[in-house]
């Protein structure tokens, strides 16, 4: 909303020294947010005077330009030449003239110069090069009864003016008028409110225009008035047209300034209908299906049943307090008009706009909540200063069809705004707040109030909301600053503390945490290579996707992860590795279930809530890595180590680690991974991710390069484990015995049953185990392998012999032969 | 060790003379200090402190004395053999020491070769301050609660009353998800986690809910369509905008450091009332002389905006379970990228967003 200060003065007495600033910090601190500060006019300085055309000679030049030599007399003792490009005026004319010296806005400094054979000594100005909108088609000509040559343009023009630009919220639909404004600048200032809705009588009821309203739920109030005889050439008085310019409208034609200027003022939107172009009565209906209607920009619209619209005997002329339509819009021949000021449902007009994609200044207001009750008054309004300047008649009676509801009070505890704000406010300064905003207030008993809202603030419904306007009134900068004291909390959850620490591990370990969208497009399904019935293909679709690309939320983290590493190798990073954890959505299987419908006048019941929740898709919590190049560069040290399949295997056994999860691994063939080189990862035998090299295609697809590793883990199943505290080792200090055994095996065995083999074989008195060497060559043959393990045997309570650690060592290495055929290496 | 000598010769027995014993001790001596290395110092062990030194071999004749003289003699060359024993002992350690001391010259090496060999990772600046701002709530006793991204309508809006036709669902951009008879949405706020929390656990309630949330604006230098907000939410008896104050200047302090003051303004939020946009005081310009246009961060209002905030909406208590009668309650909300924006000067939303390495890696990890 943008106010010009000098018409908020109209309707509140502002200190004549007011600080435009302040009064902008004030309103601020009342709700009505400064957004931008303007001043038009002040950078406009020096000799601007209205001047008049005595003579002039018309030049043609070689350029093909026709120039008028002009003569005129400003109010000095002789006239002044100044050469004029346009040629819209007439000797005679007033015309506004930029002396050498004057500064118009933009900075723009007039000076003296030669041009077209002449010495220019000044110019005469359009309205585009005074600020006063974009016409530029020819000079400003004023009429004779708005000033006298050598009177002061800046006056005359109105060209100076300070305008506050307001953010309003959305329940002060009151604060997008000039009066709700000047009403809350009254308060800034404890000053006099003079409300115009008081001022301006209202239309008085009678047989006018003939009106049906048959949605009575739709607009419960509808005045309209007839104006005969306008001259719709007639043109808009130059400050009305100002102001309705500075408030960020642009003029247009006396009929559209006036009811813009008296939306401006009142909040009221109106709509001007020419009346020859009317066939029959107005009706306030919903629209039938298959109706269309051409609004006033032009386009042709399909209306929906649910549409509220204005119609005549031929059908829709109008969407109701949303756009006017073509058919009967007011025109340059209109004469004889009618004046629609009426008051719309709030949700229908809404929903009216929504559906047009047709956000107007009226469906702004419409709904945010107009009053209900002052289309009257602004119906006469608008006639009255048609008429004034446009001559005519105002019809003596206007139809107004309906009766808003009156208000109904509300009681509030006197004690409640002290309760909420928590600090004394008495039930005098607490009626005085609700009187100064426009409630009428009684103090029923000492503790109670009760309080009727005024018909212009439909958001005032609760005693809270009452609340709301003591405070805003006394000073939401007087509430104190009371720290509130907790209850001993619990902490952070195992979950959280387990999030934590599997990032923190991450990072230590190299990766690098990225934070992506979580959407994503069937095309990734068939970039990871799914199967068609693979699991991730089931999707949660977004309704209005903000791209029609990515219209699903993420199944698995790897497309957001494999879209960032491809861009941080297409800004020249060759060696990434990243991670994420975030919850993927998983659709439940079966059909979607419904939520219950629930209303808000209770809490739903321990089994609605339950619905509730199983009505939305499951969203497990996932750890994702992807990584490529070297996870170690070479250097001075040696050479680099690339980033492997094995490193997306570890990255899952140190979450696995840190989670003090037993995590099996075993060999998968599931995309996006490389058959041969990829993993899956089991708890307690359930699979709960996969980690390896992706397939090429996959790296191919991503643009990312060729043996690119990932790894996808769900942890939900972690956090589910190891909740207990861990039961603490007991440190045998006994010497340690030490063995090294090197079996060969058969290839295809992996090397976690060879380990599990020599674990059970080796027994109790085994303390650790590591695999420390893999050969494969000759020496073992082809088609097996040699696997070196370093063994370490201690017991609790003494030292071991030589002959236990052989003993246990041969178990180990006997079992191993027993069950995976593996011999000592010679 | 021999025994008494039966065949006396006082001739070789002279080797035994006071003379004799202090020239081989003196040459001993001398042969030890005269050892420049532990080799050297090895030959010289053996030559006079060996089995086949001459003390040594001088020893043994002393069973060939008088008995009457063996003591005397035997002492002589014990004390001899003594001090060579411990000048060796003594040179050997000056020579290892010195041995070591080159040693260590030798393997002197440029400590300003960079070992960048395990380059390390990052966790994202807004995971840390989400998690940084976790703590300063749980320092004061407060959990903080989660809930689920894909959300019923009914918790994201309907109990926080905003209602079907209410202009706040409009503004609030949502994305739903398909079928709309689903009734989800992408949450778009985190209000709907302090909805489940009023709805499962019994008042006081104090809690704060950072997490992803959702809106249909384009990405942009200040917009995203996903972006992260931490909301906090207390219920207890007594509770009002003074509390809310408090703790409020107790969070600003904690994240943009002391002098930052906070201002309540009048606003609107459908689950709120009353409803007080939170500023902070501008952090450039501190508030100084504020002029339209002089500080470009607050546009010199001298504030600029953080957040929302407000005394819970009986309605949203009634719909949430919580009796209004007996608790009241205050929540607020803040976008955590606008604070990492305010805090950390982030120019460009997309920086955050991107998921380039650089971003995250100039944190370390602490913001």
């Amino acid at each position: 909303m943008r106010v010009p200060v000098s018409w908020l003065r109209e309707y509140v007495d502002l200190p004549a020294d007011l600080d435009v600033g302040e009064l902008a910090r004030r309103l601020t601190m009342l709700g009505l947010k400064l957004e931008a500060l303007e001043s038009p006019g002040a950078d406009v300085s020096g000799p601007l005077f209205v001047g008049r055309v005595l003579d002039f000679e018309e030049e043609q030049h070689s350029n093909g330009k026709t120039i008028r030599w002009c003569q005129v007399d400003v109010g000095e003792p002789s006239a002044r030449g100044v050469v004029c490009g346009a040629r819209n005026f007439s000797t005679g004319d007033l015309v506004v003239v930029a002396l050498p010296g004057t500064m118009l806005p933009g900075g723009f400094r007039i000076d003296a110069r030669k041009t077209y054979g002449h010495v220019s000594d000044g110019m005469i100005c359009s309205a585009r090069e005074l600020g006063l909108g974009d016409d530029h088609t020819g000079i400003l000509v004023l009429g004779s009864e708005e000033a006298k040559v050598g009177d002061d343009a800046v006056a005359v023009l109105a060209l100076r003016d300070d305008v506050i630009e307001f953010e309003i919220n959305p329940d002060r639909s009151d604060a997008l008028s000039l009066r709700g404004v000047a009403r809350d600048a009254a308060i800034a200032y404890d000053v006099e409110f003079d409300d115009p809705a008081q001022r301006f009588p209202a239309a008085t009821a009678g047989q006018g225009y003939p009106v049906a309203v048959r949605d009575v739920a739709g607009c419960d109030l509808f005045a309209a008035l007839e104006v005969t005889g306008f001259d719709p050439a007639a043109p808009t008085p130059r400050w009305l047209a100002r102001r309705v310019q500075l408030a960020g409208m642009r003029p247009i034609s006396l009929a559209v300034d006036v009811t813009n200027y008296v939306m401006l003022e009142l909040g009221n939107p109106i709509h001007g209908y020419d009346k020859q172009r009317l066939h029959g009565a107005i009706t306030v209906r919903r629209a039938a299906a298959g109706e269309r209607l051409t609004t006033l920009d032009g386009v042709e619209r399909e209306l929906d049943p649910d549409d509220l619209v204005i119609a005549d005997d031929r059908g829709p002329i109008g969407l109701a307090g949303v756009m006017g339509g073509e058919a009967t819009e007011l025109s340059a021949a209109s004469t004889d008009l009618v004046i629609e000021a009426a008051h719309f449902d709030a949700p229908s007009v809404a929903r009216c706009a929504r559906r047009h994609k047709l956000p107007s200044e009226a469906s702004r207001r419409f709904e945010r909540g107009v009053d209900p009750t002052i289309a009257p008054i602004a119906a006469l309004r608008t006639a009255q200063l048609l008429t004034r300047y446009g001559g005519g008649q105002v019809a003596p009676v206007a139809t107004v069809v309906g009766q808003p509801g009156a208000r109904e009070a509300i009681e509030m505890p006197a004690d409640l705004p002290e309760r909420v704000a928590g600090f004394p406010i008495t039930a005098t300064e607490s009626r005085a707040a609700l009187e100064a905003v426009g409630c009428n207030v009684a103090i029923a008993t000492d503790e109670l109030l009760v309080a009727t809202p005024p018909s212009w603030r439909p958001d005032l419904r609760d005693p809270n909301d009452l609340v709301e306007e003591v405070l805003r009134v006394v000073g939401y900068d007087k509430v104190p600053s009371v720290l509130p004291a907790a209850p001993a909390g619990r902490g952070f959850t195992h979950r959280q503390r387990q999030r934590r620490a599997i990032g923190t591990a991450l990072a230590a370990a190299g990766y690098v945490e990225a934070v992506c969208y979580p959407f994503m497009a069937t095309a990734d399904c068939d970039n990871l290579g799914l199967a068609p019935a693979d699991d991730r293909r089931r999707a949660t679709r977004i309704a209005n996707p903000l791209s029609e690309a990515e219209p699903l939320l993420r199944t698995t983290l790897l497309p957001g992860l494999l879209r960032a590493q491809a861009r941080n190798i297409g800004r020249g990073r060759s060696d990434v590795a990243l991670y994420e954890i975030g919850i993927v959505v998983r659709p439940r299987p079966g059909e979607p279930t419904r939520p219950p419908a629930l209303g808000v006048g209770r809490a739903p019941t321990a089994e609605e809530y339950a619905k509730l929740d199983a009505a939305l898709p499951a969203q497990p919590l996932h750890m994702g890595v992807v990584a490529a190049g070297n996870r170690s560069p070479a250097g001075w040290w040696g050479p680099a180590r690339e980033a492997t399949w094995a490193d997306a295997v570890q990255a899952c056994r140190l979450v696995a680690d840190v989670t003090r999860t037993p995590l099996e691994v075993e060999s998968a063939h599931v995309p996006p991974w490389h058959p041969g080189r990829s993993a899956v990862l089991r708890l307690d035998g359930v699979d709960i991710g996969h980690a390896g090299e992706l397939h090429p295609a996959v790296c191919r697809s991503y643009g990312v390069p060729v043996r690119t590793v990932a790894a996808e883990l769900d942890l939900e199943a972690l956090s589910a484990s190891a909740a207990d505290p861990l039961l603490a080792p007991v440190l045998a200090n006994f010497p340690v015995g030490k063995e090294d055994v090197a079996l060969v095996v058969d290839d295809t065995i992996p090397a976690a049953a060879v380990e599990a083999v020599l674990r059970e074989g080796a027994g109790e008195l085994l303390e650790s185990l590591r695999l420390f060497d893999v050969y494969v060559g000759e020496q073992v043959g082809t088609g097996r392998r040699s696997l070196a393990y370093s063994l370490r045997f201690r017991a609790a309570d003494r030292t071991l012999t030589e002959a236990e650690i052989a003993a246990a060592r041969d178990a180990a290495v006997a079992l191993a032969g027993e069950r995976l055929g593996a011999r000592p290496r010679g | 060790m021999s025994g008494p000598n039966t065949s006396y010769d006082p001739v070789r027995v002279a080797a035994l003379s006071a003379e004799e014993v202090e020239r081989m001790r003196a040459a001993g001596v001398a042969a030890v200090q005269g050892a420049g290395s532990l080799e050297e110092l090895k030959a010289v062990r053996l030559a006079h402190a060996g089995d086949r030194s001459p003390l040594a071999l001088a020893n043994r004749e002393i069973g060939a004395l008088p008995p009457q003289a063996r003591k005397e003699a035997g002492m002589r060359v014990g004390r001899a053999r003594s001090e060579i024993a411990t000048a060796i002992a003594r040179r050997d350690e000056e020579l290892q020491t010195e041995q070591e001391r080159r040693m260590l010259l030798d393997e002197t090496v440029d400590v300003t070769l960079p070992f960048d060999r395990d380059p390390r990772g990052a966790r994202h600046p807004l995971t840390v301050l989400q998690e940084r701002i976790a703590e300063f709530f749980v320092g004061m006793g407060w959990e903080v609660a989660e809930g689920p991204e894909v959300e019923a309508e009914w918790l994201n809006f309907d109990a926080l009353n905003i209602g079907s036709d209410h202009p706040a669902r409009t503004m609030m951009d949502t994305f739903f998800v398909d079928p709309p008879s689903a009734r989800t949405v992408l949450r778009t706020h985190t209000s709907p986690v302090q909805a489940r929390t009023m709805l499962t656990q019994p008042p006081p309630i104090y809690v704060v809910c950072p997490g992803r949330t959702f809106r249909t604006d384009e990405l942009d230098a200040t917009h995203s369509p996903v972006f992260h907000q931490v909301e906090g939410l207390a219920i207890d008896k007594g509770i009002g905008m003074s509390q809310l104050k408090g703790t409020l200047d107790h969070f600003a302090t904690a994240m943009f450091g002391a002098g930052i003051t906070t201002r309540f303004r009048p606003s609107y939020f459908p689950f709120t009332e009353p409803s007080a946009e939170v500023d902070l005081v501008c952090f450039v310009c501190r508030g100084a002389e504020p002029a339209v246009d002089s500080c470009r961060t607050c546009k010199g209002e001298g504030w600029i905006e953080w957040g929302g905030c407000g005394v819970v909406n009986p309605r949203v208590l009634v719909a949430c379970g919580v009796d209004p009668a007996v608790y009241s309650g205050f929540a607020f909300g803040m976008g955590i990228e606008r604070t990492l924006m305010f805090r950390n000067g982030v120019h460009d939303m997309r920086d955050m967003v991107e998921g380039d390495v650089r971003f995250a890696l100039a944190f370390g990890s602490e913001v």
